[in-house]
């Protein structure tokens, strides 16, 4: 990618939005295909839906947004970082403390 | 120890602005970037109500009975090729294409109007059922998430039919480009959005 428009943000290619589609596609096959046929269940489960959609929101970010490392785009990488953190301390903070809540008021267990 | 002042440099005006206006562009991407990154904070805060109450059915149906997942896999499917088509729109873009931009865009549209309808359709089913936005802290946690990502997908919808309005009138200048930029992060965005939707609402909703 040598072209930038405004922002850092690059151009990318029909190629690079044909694998990010096809990506997208196998991550979000996966996932469904498991849970409906019920093939893993439990913890394992779990695991698997959340690494796919961690993988596609990845795979999204760098081929259909274009992010990378180059020092065009290092305002808008350590912006983003900084939300994933603000977002990481939001949803574990949100869920730890009510969690904790509602085993003091003896809620459900 | 004396002060001296250092000697004004030509052209300096004071204004920041007189040494940075060539990238305006960019500082528009840039600050519609950093509103996106804030929306994602917008988004983190339903999906830790969600992650709190979203099981406080309270005698309403819950989602193991109203959940039907190859429905959810049609709206995910509609809104992934709709983020691929804008991509298609930006590249045909860069090219000075017209046609092509506006035939793309036209097919992002009509494929964010199909997930519109579906997820509308699938929440007055819903509704039938017994599973209201009123019946319990659960579907409230709920409509509360995916209703504020179909507002958004509405208002990326309005805005496309304008962006388009304005290309018609305007051509490709640089500031359409800056628009048409500004609107494909929101697009890309929503389909992110929509990634940890399914995933943790509705897949992990029926495990």
């Amino acid at each position: 990618m040598s072209e930038h428009s405004p922002g850092g943000a690059a151009h990318g290619s029909v190629k690079e939005y044909v694998n990010g589609l096809l990506l997208s596609l196998v991550l979000t096959a996966v996932p469904f295909a498991i849970v409906m046929s019920g093939a893993v269940s439990g913890p394992a489960a779990v695991g698997v839906v959340l690494l796919c959609a961690v993988g596609q929101v990845f795979v999204q970010l760098i081929f259909f947004l274009h992010m990378n490392t180059s020092s065009e785009q290092m305002w808008n990488v350590t912006s983003a970082v900084f939300v994933v953190v603000l977002v990481a301390i939001l949803i574990v903070g949100s869920i730890w403390i009510m969690n904790h809540l509602n085993h003091n008021m003896l809620m459900g267990h | 120890m004396d002060y001296v002042a250092e000697p004004i440099p030509e052209g300096y005006t004071g204004y920041v602005e007189e040494e940075h206006h060539h990238d305006y562009a960019g500082d528009t991407v840039f600050g519609f970037w950093v509103y996106i990154l804030s929306d994602c904070i917008l988004f983190a805060t339903l999906f830790a109500v969600f992650a709190v109450i979203g099981e406080n059915y309270y005698g309403a149906p819950d989602a193991h009975e109203l959940f039907e997942l190859d429905y959810v896999l049609g709206e995910t499917a509609l809104l992934l090729f709709s983020s691929f088509t804008f991509g298609m729109a930006m590249l045909a873009a860069n090219v000075d294409n017209m046609r092509g931009l506006l035939q793309w865009l036209g097919a992002t549209w009509l494929l964010g109007f199909g997930f519109l309808v579906m997820e509308v359709n699938e929440f007055i089913h819903f509704t039938h059922e017994g599973a209201a936005a009123w019946s319990s802290g659960a579907w409230s946690a709920f409509y509360g998430l995916i209703g504020t990502h179909g507002l958004h997908v509405f208002a990326g919808m309005i805005w496309m039919v304008f962006l388009v309005f304005q290309l018609r009138q305007g051509g490709l200048t640089m500031k359409n480009r800056t628009r048409l930029m500004c609107l494909s992060l929101f697009w890309h965005f929503l389909d992110i959005i929509w990634i940890c939707v399914f995933s943790v609402v509705y897949l992990m909703g029926v495990m």
